[in-house]
């Protein structure tokens, strides 16, 4: 009698099913509060890592600050405040202002890029808070605030223009101005979610920065405006900044001027935050 | 315990102004199981897995994924699925290491867990000499094969194919189906789209046929195929005025009626099996009639939906032509 040579096949467990409460073991039904800010800290070094494969995105906070300051300082100076000497300390945070504003207004339209190409469908179809893709990308546009902001103190000082707040007034400024920027990238973020394509935020951006910067005291006293323009450059947040971001810089003072600046920072991110998240989502 | 399907549909319905993408579909697929929905361009297979990933909002209806409703939970709906869609969905600016480390920190994976995640599945997806470089240097295959490799980061228990092999040359294809097959004996539930049948048929458990927006049959390949022939013999007559006559040979000898072209004599005979291509050979030589040119081939996707619909892939055939052929279970 011979021997069964031939093994029995390892019998191989069938894969387990799963039932009702294995889904609800694996699943939440929400994001919490710290899985929200992971995933948006997640999308910040996502951000960071493009703008470092792609530099360009750095010729707007570059270059702007540069070509702004003394085209304005050397176009204005002298009819505004009879020398350019005497006119950078008036002009040089205005432009700030205007710098972070233009930086800002990138970041709607990088967005809505963004959101055009396939890996935004893997995003969307992720478990992630709604909220991340978008403000991720702008805590990596810190950066940008940063050096527009550093660069155009640079090049004022260039200039011949010399703080009054000395150091700590211009580093106090420069942080102001970026939490101004982000504050206010929001108003291009909610714009990047709406519009149907990179073209028109960038149209649509154009039309909000123009009257947002120059209606505003970034550029001129409000006292030589006629009365229903001073009316809306009083209230137009960006006055609030700039003139916030003056006691700073010029006087090393933190006024109640920059306490309103940074309530204005918040009324804009209280209304735009919640209308871009809706939006986004909106998109699915 | 009673285990749930990984997925249940009823009546979907997504609307595109006038257009019904989706037109009512039921579908049912259990786990473990390779689910394959086959249909043409713009039947609206992707539409109806976009609505089951929570990609697009559902119109009417209800579809459910392990019995979490997907309209109502599509948190919880998006923690068990895995989408790779038509077009490669990572991320351009990234590596290959890059792109699946920051998807497993999306979904709450630690660093670590998916920096070792990554590599392992680099490795088993065949891409680890790519794994640090720019995915723009990616071929289609590759970057085809990233995208499934991302949607298996958190090892989620269903796994959505949309066309997972269109444009891959045919190498390429046969290793994507391998690795869709490991997927599924790993314990995972698939449920694929494709155009192509010969792909629902080395793939699928069972297939759904869709077509404008509304299912027309549904069974396993074998069941499918069947209500088609098995394969077709493609005949060329040398004239073509013999046509009347040559059908009406077929006819006798299958009982069946042949499918003609009449400018080009050209004639279509669906077989049930491929031997009985000799029969009709014969017959047609017994009758003198001459052919230039004969094949025999499996059916393809525009006859099986001939058969099921009255109308080929394209449009042109009017939609009462429908013919709503349940295969049964």
């Amino acid at each position: 009698m011979t021997m069964q040579l031939t093994q029995p096949a390892p019998v191989a467990a069938p894969p387990r099913r799963l039932t009702a409460d294995d889904i609800a073991g694996r699943t939440t039904s929400h994001n919490s509060l710290r899985q929200t800010i992971s995933q948006t800290m997640s999308m910040a070094w996502r951000a960071t890592k493009k703008m470092r494969r792609n530099p360009e995105q750095f010729f707007d906070v570059t270059i702007q600050p540069l070509l702004f300051t003394a085209m304005f300082a050397y176009l204005l100076g002298g009819g505004l405040s009879g020398s350019v000497e005497a006119y950078l300390p008036l002009v040089i945070p205005g432009i700030l202002a205007q710098t972070a504003l233009t930086a800002c207004m990138a970041t709607g339209v990088q967005l809505r890029e963004d959101m055009e190409k396939g890996v935004f469908d893997r995003f969307k179809s992720l478990p992630m808070a709604r909220i991340a893709p978008l403000a991720g990308p702008m805590i990596a546009d810190l950066l940008r605030y940063a050096i527009a902001s550093t660069l155009t103190f640079f090049t004022g000082i260039m200039m011949g223009y010399r703080p009054g707040g000395g150091a700590a007034g211009v580093v106090m400024a420069i942080v102001l101005t970026m939490i101004a920027g982000w504050s206010l990238a929001w108003v291009f973020t909610w714009v990047g979610t709406l519009a149907r394509s990179a073209q028109s935020v960038q149209g649509i951006s154009m039309m909000i920065m123009f009257p947002l910067t120059f209606m505003s005291n970034a550029l001129v006293p409000v006292e030589t405006l006629p009365g229903w323009l001073a009316a809306f450059v009083k209230v137009n947040p960006v006055s609030y900044i700039v003139t916030a971001t003056r006691d700073l810089a010029n006087d090393g003072q933190i006024t109640g001027h920059v306490g309103w600046a940074l309530v204005a920072c918040a009324a804009v991110i209280a209304i735009f935050a919640p209308l871009s998240v809706n939006s986004y989502k909106r998109h699915l | 315990m009673k285990h749930i399907p990984a997925v249940h549909a009823e009546g979907l319905v997504k609307s595109f102004g006038d257009f019904r993408a989706v037109d009512g579909v039921d579908l049912h697929v259990d786990q473990g199981e390779i689910f394959g929905v086959l249909g043409p361009n713009g039947a609206g297979k992707t539409t109806m897995l976009k609505m089951l990933a929570t990609l697009l909002p559902i119109d009417g209806g209800r579809g459910e994924i392990f019995g979490v409703d997907v309209r109502r939970d599509p948190h919880r709906t998006r923690q068990l699925l895995g989408v790779t869609g038509q077009y490669a969905s990572v991320d351009e600016n990234l590596t290959a290491n890059e792109n699946l480390w920051l998807f497993g920190r999306l979904q709450g994976v630690s660093s670590r867990t998916s920096r070792a995640t990554a590599a392992q599945l680099l490795e088993q997806f065949g891409l680890q000499e790519a794994a640090n470089k720019p995915i723009s240097q990616f071929s289609g295959g590759m970057r085809r094969r990233l995208d499934l490799a991302a949607s298996l980061i958190t090892r989620p228990p269903l796994i959505f194919l949309d066309e997972p092999t269109t444009g891959l040359d045919p190498r390429t294809r046969g290793q994507m189906w391998d690795t869709i097959r490991d997927l599924v004996a790993g314990g995972c539930t698939v449920l694929l789209t494709t155009q192509y049948l010969d792909e629902a048929d080395q793939l699928a458990d069972r297939i759904a046929v869709i077509d404008r927006g509304r299912k027309v049959a549904e069974g396993t390949p074998d069941e499918l195929k069947a209500s088609v022939g098995n394969s077709t013999l493609r005949l060329r007559l040398t004239d073509a005025a013999d046509q009347q006559v040559a059908a009406e040979v077929v006819r006798r000898l299958l009982g069946e009626d042949p499918v003609l072209s009449p400018e080009s004599g050209r004639m279509n005979v669906a077989l049930d099996a491929a031997d009985r291509a000799a029969d009709v050979l014969i017959s047609l030589r017994q009758a003198g009639i001459g052919i230039t040119s004969v094949s025999v081939d499996a059916p393809t996707l525009d006859e099986v939906f001939l058969a099921l619909t009255g109308h080929d892939t394209g449009d042109g055939a009017d939609q009462s032509a429908d013919k709503q052929l349940e295969v049964a279970r």
